[in-house]
C-alpha cells in the first residue's frame, strides 16, 4: 500500500487533537506550552506534506517562519512561567485567575 | 551539483529486507503519535519534555520522507534542539520539588484511555474527510531543486524576502520582551 497524502493529513489531525487535548485538560502550565508546541509541529507536517503534492517550495517557507515564531512563542512563554513561578511559587493555571501583578 | 539523498527504498538498510517508504511512514508515525500521548498524560513535565523531543524528531523523519530534507534540518536543529533545551533548562531553573506537581496529572492513565478513544475518533473521521487527497504525491518535475538548501533558500530570499526579514522584527521584540518579563529583578 502506498503512502498518500491523507496518511500524513490523518496523523497531523490526531497529533493536532492530542495536543489540543492537552492543552485543555493540563493544569501544569510548563505541559500546557509543550502541548501547544505539539499542535503547531502538526500544522507543519500538513503544510510539508501539501507542498509535496504540489511541488512547490512555499509551504516550506511557511514551516520556516512557523517554527521561527514558536521559538519566540516558548521564549516569551517560558519567561512568563518563570515569572508567574516567582510570584506564586506554584506552576498550576487555575491560580491565575486574576490578572493583576 | 552533488546531492545527498537519503534512499530508503533502493538501498536495504536491515540485511537483505529493504525498508519500504511505507514502513518507514508507519515506524515514524506510531512513535510521533506514542510521543505525543506521553506529553499529554504523563505527570512528569521532564518526561513530557523527552517525549516531546521524540515527537518532533519523528516528524523531522516525515519530512525527510516528504523531499523536505532542509525542513527536517532546521526542524532538528531548532526545534528539538533548542526549544527543548530551553524547556528543560526552565524546569532545571525553577528547581520544583515533586510535591509541588500534585496538583496535576489525577489520573493519567484515565487521560490516557480518554485520549486514545478522541484520537481513534479523530483518525476515522480526518480519513473520511481528507480522502479527497488519498492520492501518493506525484513524481517531483525537478527533485535536485525542491526541498534542499538551495531551492528552499531560493525561495525564502526570493519571494518572502519580507516575510525573511519581518521575522528578524518578531525575533528581537521577543528578545526584548523575555528581557523585560523574566529579568526584571522586583517580582
Amino acid at each position: 500500500m502506498e503512502i498518500t497524502v491523507s496518511h500524513y493529513a490523518v496523523l497531523a489531525s490526531v497529533l493536532f487533537v492530542a495536543g489540543a487535548y492537552g492543552v485543555l485538560t493540563r493544569k501544569n502550565i510548563l505541559v500546557v506550552l509543550m502541548c501547544l508546541e505539539l499542535m503547531l509541529n502538526s500544522c507543519n507536517l500538513l503544510f510539508v506534506a501539501f507542498s509535496r503534492l504540489h511541488e512547490g517550495a512555499a509551504g516550506h517557507v511557511f514551516v520556516l517562519m512557523a517554527i521561527t515564531v514558536a521559538a519566540a512563542e516558548v521564549a516569551v512563554g517560558l519567561a512568563f512561567v518563570v515569572s508567574i513561578y516567582r510570584q506564586r511559587r506554584s506552576l498550576d493555571v487555575d491560580l491565575l485567575k486574576i490578572l493583576r501583578g | 551539483m552533488a546531492r545527498y539523498e537519503i534512499q530508503f527504498v533502493r538501498k536495504p538498510l536491515f540485511g537483505k529486507a529493504a525498508l519500504s517508504e511505507t514502513a518507514v511512514f508507519y515506524i515514524f508515525s506510531t512513535l510521533a503519535v506514542f510521543g505525543a500521548a506521553m506529553v499529554v498524560c504523563h505527570r512528569n513535565p521532564v518526561t513530557s519534555a523527552v517525549s516531546l523531543v521524540l515527537t518532533l524528531f519523528s516528524t523531522a523523519a516525515l519530512f525527510v520522507l516528504l523531499r523536505a530534507h532542509f525542513v527536517a534540518a532546521v526542524q532538528v536543529l531548532v526545534y528539538a534542539g533548542a526549544i527543548m533545551v530551553l524547556f528543560l533548562f526552565t524546569v532545571m531553573f525553577l528547581n520544583i520539588r515533586k510535591s509541588e506537581l500534585r496538583f496535576d496529572g489525577a489520573n493519567p492513565l484515565a487521560r490516557a484511555g480518554l485520549l486514545f478513544v478522541l484520537m481513534a475518533a479523530t483518525g476515522f473521521f480526518a480519513s473520511r474527510i481528507f480522502s479527497a487527497y488519498a492520492q501518493a504525491p506525484p513524481k517531483l518535475a525537478d527533485p535536485e531543486n525542491f526541498g534542499g538548501a538551495a531551492g528552499t533558500g531560493r525561495a525564502l530570499f526570493g519571494d518572502y524576502l519580507l516575510a525573511f526579514e519581518l521575522t528578524s522584527v518578531l525575533v528581537v521584540t521577543a528578545m526584548v520582551g523575555v528581557l523585560v518579563i523574566a529579568g526584571s529583578r522586583r517580582a
